[in-house]
């Protein structure tokens, strides 16, 4: 444990320097740079905000708009993330067979990097909130509590996934799947209530991703928080974290000799 | 004079041969119900076990194959032993395939962060040297490029500039002596043989000869993963010819 902090320490600034590179290559040879981090959100939010208002019938109860962007936001940086993170312990195998560096610096960057954007596009939701009206009340900090919840989440996922990633290839496929059914269990678009059912209650009430989702918007729209889902999101976030580590710190010795 | 900085002690590194790489998943399920997964175990290294002492020059001698790279690579940290211990002391620079840990799409001034915070340099310490580095490695124009469009001589000048930006206590050598063009090869060949006139501790791999005799002070033999000699320079070197 004391070593894991000594190496910390001496490589803070590698892990700097990746999430760095990682913000600066994505927007490197586009004309508009990071701001597409906030005109992307926009523009599908407004896409969906008129296919989900003119095409089929609305029954949110929230302003829509703001209700999409919410839940977008949060479930794009956590598939991004992860999705990022998978690949990164084999996208940096050059460096990793030839120098030493503590190797949970890949995955912890991608996700760190995604988080750093997402608090960025965080800037767009304020101005919408703003356009469309809302008043943020005292339970606006409450935000903070989903906001932990998901980044916590995410580095244990994506650890995890980096970890299986380099043994099986496949996975890389697997996940984008499996990305979008939480996509479509994560109520971005619709409303719970009109869908929900006694058979498919299970869905939403233990999907994390749906719990932080829904705390952040009650949050947002000035509700006191889903004290059960409050819970149990920072349970199985603390949890992937927990897991996350073992199994990458009990395989990485390995990494180097399939990669 | 007998400070040991460097134990290597019953080292043994077994690799996992498989016939075909079996790297996805629905390939791992068929294979481990028809029972096919079998590994062929290969070991690289075997018990081998020695000391270096502050200031010695070690050359590690072998035929292709014997193991040479797989301890330097386990010396230099990058690959976990399979038994055995390695300890040392003070920092250790290798200089191995220089220039790796380079992202393409950064140019060579970015990578100088980089690439010096992989090697655990800080901050403060890189942007000190940043100029040094780039006077050193004398790419010109070339250093706000972007590594892709560079040759492979002007990628191991830069790597070898920001590697040796430190004082190593020890330092790895893989037949590194001669990078880029003749002038350059000059210079890198002098900052080594300063450092070596310092009393830096240097493992060194090489076929040459010559470089050997004049530059060890020390050698040790491996041969399929077995040391089969160690003491002096000159002994090891008559041992490796011999074989």
């Amino acid at each position: 444990m004391k070593l894991f902090f000594e190496d910390f320490k001496k490589y803070r600034y590698f892990l700097l320097q990746l999430v760095k590179k990682e913000i600066k290559l994505k927007y490197r040879s586009s004309y508009l740079g990071v701001i597409w981090t906030l005109l992307e959100p926009l523009l599908t939010m407004l896409v969906l905000t008129a296919v989900f208002t003119k095409l089929f019938s609305r029954n949110a109860v929230d302003d829509y708009p703001v209700y999409i962007l919410t839940g977008r936001l949060m479930f794009s940086f956590f598939s991004q993330s992860t999705t990022q993170a998978l690949k990164s312990v084999r996208n940096h195998s050059g460096m990793i067979k030839k120098v030493y560096v503590p190797k949970y610096m890949y995955p912890a960057a991608s996700v760190l990097s995604n988080y750093i954007m997402f608090l960025i596009s965080l800037i767009v939701l304020a101005i919408v909130i703003i356009v469309r009206g809302i008043r943020p009340t005292f339970y606006i900090f409450q935000a903070i509590i989903p906001l932990v919840t998901v980044l916590i989440f995410s580095l244990g996922v994506g650890m995890l996934l980096s970890t299986v990633a380099v043994f099986f290839r496949d996975l890389e496929y697997l996940w984008g799947v499996a990305t979008m059914i939480v996509m479509y269990a994560s109520a971005i678009f619709y409303n719970v209530e009109s869908v929900s059912t006694k058979a498919n209650e299970w869905m939403f009430r233990f999907n994390p991703v749906y719990a932080v989702i829904t705390n952040f918007r009650a949050a947002i729209f000035g509700r006191p928080m889903d004290g059960f889902l409050a819970w149990y999101s920072a349970g199985v976030a603390l949890a992937s974290l927990a897991l996350g580590a073992i199994v990458f710190s009990k395989n990485q010795d390995k990494f180097i000799l399939h990669l | 004079m007998s400070e040991t900085v460097l134990t290597v002690d019953n080292v043994s590194v077994k690799y996992r041969l498989t016939e075909q790489k079996v790297d996805n998943l629905k390939e791992y399920i068929i294979r481990f119900l028809k029972h096919q997964l079998n590994y062929k175990e290969f070991l690289a290294l075997d018990g081998v076990s020695f000391t270096v002492e502050k200031g010695d020059r070690l050359a590690i001698l072998g035929s292709n194959g014997a193991g040479k790279s797989t301890l330097l690579k386990v010396v230099a940290g990058v690959l976990k032993a399979s038994e055995g211990e390695i300890s040392h002391e003070g920092n250790i620079v290798p200089l191995l395939e220089l220039g790796a840990g380079f992202d393409p799409q950064y140019s060579g001034a970015e990578n100088i962060f980089l690439y010096g915070s992989m090697l655990g340099y800080s901050k403060d310490f890189i942007q000190s040297k940043f100029d040094e580095i780039v006077e050193f490695a004398d790419l010109g124009q070339f250093i706000n490029v972007p590594v892709k469009n560079y040759s492979s001589g002007m990628r191991a000048r830069l790597g070898f500039s920001i590697a040796t930006i430190v004082e190593p206590d020890i330092l790895i050598l893989d037949e590194v002596l001669s990078v880029g063009d003749a002038a350059f090869k000059k210079k890198s060949e002098k900052k080594i043989m300063d450092m070596f006139d310092k009393g830096t501790t240097v493992l060194f791999v090489s076929h040459n000869e010559d470089q050997v005799k004049k530059l060890c002070t020390k050698g040790i033999v491996l041969d399929h993963g077995k040391m089969i000699y160690s003491g002096s320079a000159e002994e090891a070197l008559n041992k490796y010819l011999k074989k």
